[in-house]
């Protein structure tokens, strides 16, 4: 019962942290975006080769994904009753989740690198 | 016991019967946006996947972002990622206790339909204007 009870304050905490973390990132990316990633694949390349945007790509990804499977688990709890079903979708968002995190930041090394 | 007690918690309000306000739309429309922006980040994935690979299959990922209709979708991908931006911001305020009485709850709603139509309006055109 206790451990239930953090859990949902710990979810619950995360989840606004993340929410603060996506606000600058989401700025600093579609700023990017429009004054050099639309420019083409060399000018996209160079971009990432820059130790600051690698770093912040990697913490947008992270979060992002981090972020939406939070969100996600909330919706599904509150709308998917049928437990076995509510189980099989909370895996799976939080699977597919781990693993688009994990490939796009894998992605962003193996440019930086 | 878990079977027991979830019975005794309350339930989402069932939208079929909740009766549509302003408040109560724009709520229902922050969990869609956070819906669907998390199956358009997907287009991120392949994108830096797509530059992973080479020049080559960038110009093919380019290619396809680049047709009309993928804009059209794109543009709407614009206004959920505004809209959840701020209609995030508002609901960090009310998490801090701000904002929570109803005539601030609608002028704030009313102030995040209106940056994120803004936000996104202004995007587009240096979009657009940058490509001319």
């Amino acid at each position: 019962m206790k451990t239930l009870k953090t859990h949902g304050v710990g979810h619950w905490k995360l989840q606004r942290i993340s929410a603060i973390a996506m606000i600058p990132l989401v700025i600093w990316f579609t700023t990017s975006l429009m004054l050099t990633l639309m420019d083409g694949y060399e000018q996209s390349i160079e971009w990432l080769q820059s130790p600051f945007n690698a770093t912040g790509l990697i913490l947008l990804f992270g979060t992002l994904y981090f972020h939406a499977a939070s969100g996600l688990q909330v919706v599904i709890e509150d709308y998917v009753h049928h437990e076995g079903l509510k189980i099989v979708s909370l895996i799976l968002i939080k699977l597919i989740a781990t693993v688009l995190g994990v490939l796009s930041i894998l992605c962003v090394l193996k440019i930086f690198l | 016991m878990g079977k027991i007690m979830s019975r005794q918690r309350p339930l989402s309000p069932h939208l079929q019967i909740y009766k549509p306000q302003l408040t109560s739309i724009l709520s229902i429309l922050h969990r869609g946006t956070g819906i669907v922006l998390s199956m358009g980040s997907i287009i991120l994935v392949v994108w830096i996947i797509s530059l992973t690979l080479g020049k080559e299959t960038y110009l093919l990922y380019s290619k396809v972002v680049n047709h009309w209709f993928s804009h059209i979708v794109l543009l709407g991908f614009t206004f959920g990622l505004f809209y959840h931006l701020s209609n995030g911001i508002r609901h960090l305020f009310w998490d801090a206790g701000y904002g929570y009485d109803l005539k601030h709850a609608y002028i704030t709603g009313g102030a995040v339909v209106f940056c994120s139509l803004l936000l996104t309006i202004l995007t587009w055109s240096i979009i657009y204007l940058s490509v001319i």
